[in-house]
């Protein structure tokens, strides 16, 4: 179920870089705070970016782009007309497609020198660990709670950071999960009941602050490959892209958490469904004909 | 005690189309009071009949969680920063507010 595609046959990591990379990473490699050493450091590093649509859209882009030497992308959807107003890695030929197919394309017709991983299934409470394990960082794209909860509960356990993301309308927020200084469910102990908070296809969003979030979101992905700056760790960014106000909430770790508090009761995987309330996953047919088979 | 209120996208329909109020109150539950008597509705949105913050709604003090503080009891100041956040799940350049003193923001001219 799992593909791994390079473009050129790179192996990341190991060799020197060629002509073409150092041309291509100049501008990153002339910063002192990047140079050669991190360059290397980003084309050693592997990120799983969980959902191929607004978010994981730009994330993923500038994951490539940067040269990360290894982008594994969770979807099973399938490219619809509505999806291109925000979802920059499909274009209007790629309707029908799945998102992974189409997202691996694009990735690998912006830097060939990347590999890229394909999990065409849904993540699941059966694969989420084996997946995540493969991943030195996750990114979350998730378009529901249930994907939320869950991918929140596997990087914990995992020993995995999380780096957050979520939009609606013309909010965003972001922030990074790091075992031992909270986690989602610190921040948000329990989903809401089934219908009360909107989906973007229920409320609709603005495509343009998919950019702004995924593009903060790989942001600190970066940092934390390259160990600079001062990570949205403990920190909530909320973006209001009417106002442009730019605001910062402290984020805690609850010692009550179940998950990652002092006395927790979560030692492995549960039914997200069942905790959210929400009818299970329909795969579309297309999804389940190019994963050749049902979903884990 | 008057305080600013923001109010996160998903839930301003409930006042009105507003992103950010000012409403009364000596403690969080006394706030969400006076919305909601402006604004019937409101109380639903972030808490449960019995007064209790919903779980999936956050609500801030400035910018601490006021779980950490004391809860719907927690006490406001003049001047105060209340901000109503629900959890979203969609997945469809900071500037730090400049509050007061020296800052220093240089020139970008990079555009590619």
């Amino acid at each position: 179920m799992t593909e791994a595609a390079s473009g050129n046959g790179a192996q990341p990591g190991g060799s020197a870089f060629t002509p073409d990379e150092v041309m291509r990473y100049s501008r990153h490699m002339i910063m002192g705070q990047v140079g050669p050493v991190g360059q290397r450091q980003l084309r050693n590093a592997s990120v799983l970016v969980v959902g191929a649509g607004g978010l994981g859209s730009p994330v993923a882009l500038y994951l490539a782009l940067a040269g990360v030497g290894r982008i594994g992308l969770v979807d099973f959807d399938i490219v619809d007309l509505s999806n291109l107003q925000r979802q920059i890695l499909h274009q209007t030929a790629d309707v029908g497609r799945p998102k992974i197919v189409s997202a691996k394309e694009s990735l690998l017709a912006y830097n060939p020198h990347v590999t890229v991983d394909t999990h065409e299934q849904p993540i699941t409470s059966d694969n989420a660990m084996e997946i995540i394990a493969g991943y030195d960082i996750i990114v979350n794209g998730a378009d529901n709670f249930a994907t939320r909860y869950l991918v929140n509960d596997a990087a914990y356990l995992s020993g995995k950071t999380l780096v957050d993301g979520s939009i609606l309308l013309f909010d965003g927020q972001v922030t990074v999960y790091k075992p031992g200084h909270g986690c989602y469910r610190c921040l948000y102990p329990a989903p809401p009941p089934p219908g009360l908070v909107p989906s973007c296809a229920e409320a609709g969003v603005l495509g343009a602050i998919t950019g702004i979030v995924g593009s903060i979101q790989a942001t600190e992905v970066f940092k934390q490959i390259l160990d600079i700056g001062e990570p949205l760790v403990g920190r909530l960014l909320l973006i209001d892209a009417l106002t442009m106000d730019f605001r910062m909430m402290k984020v805690r770790r609850d010692p009550a958490c179940p998950l990652c508090g002092d006395a927790p009761s979560i030692h492995e995987l549960i039914d997200y469904d069942q905790f959210c309330g929400t009818p299970p996953l329909i795969v579309p047919a297309e999804a389940l004909e190019a994963a050749g088979g049902a979903p884990a | 005690m008057a305080v600013t209120v923001h109010v996160a996208s998903v839930i301003q329909k409930v006042v009105g189309d507003q992103k950010q109020l000012e409403a009364d109150g000596s403690t969080i539950a006394e706030l969400i009071a006076d919305i909601e008597a402006r604004y019937p509705g409101f109380r639903a949105q972030v808490a449960d009949e019995s007064g209790e913050l919903h779980r999936f709604v956050n609500v801030y003090l400035n910018d601490e969680d006021v779980r950490y503080l004391g809860g719907t009891g927690t006490e406001l100041g003049e001047g105060d920063s209340v901000s109503f956040l629900p959890a979203l799940a969609g997945g469809g350049s900071f500037l730090p507010a400049l509050a007061g003193g020296a800052s220093f923001l240089p020139a970008l001219a990079g555009g590619r």
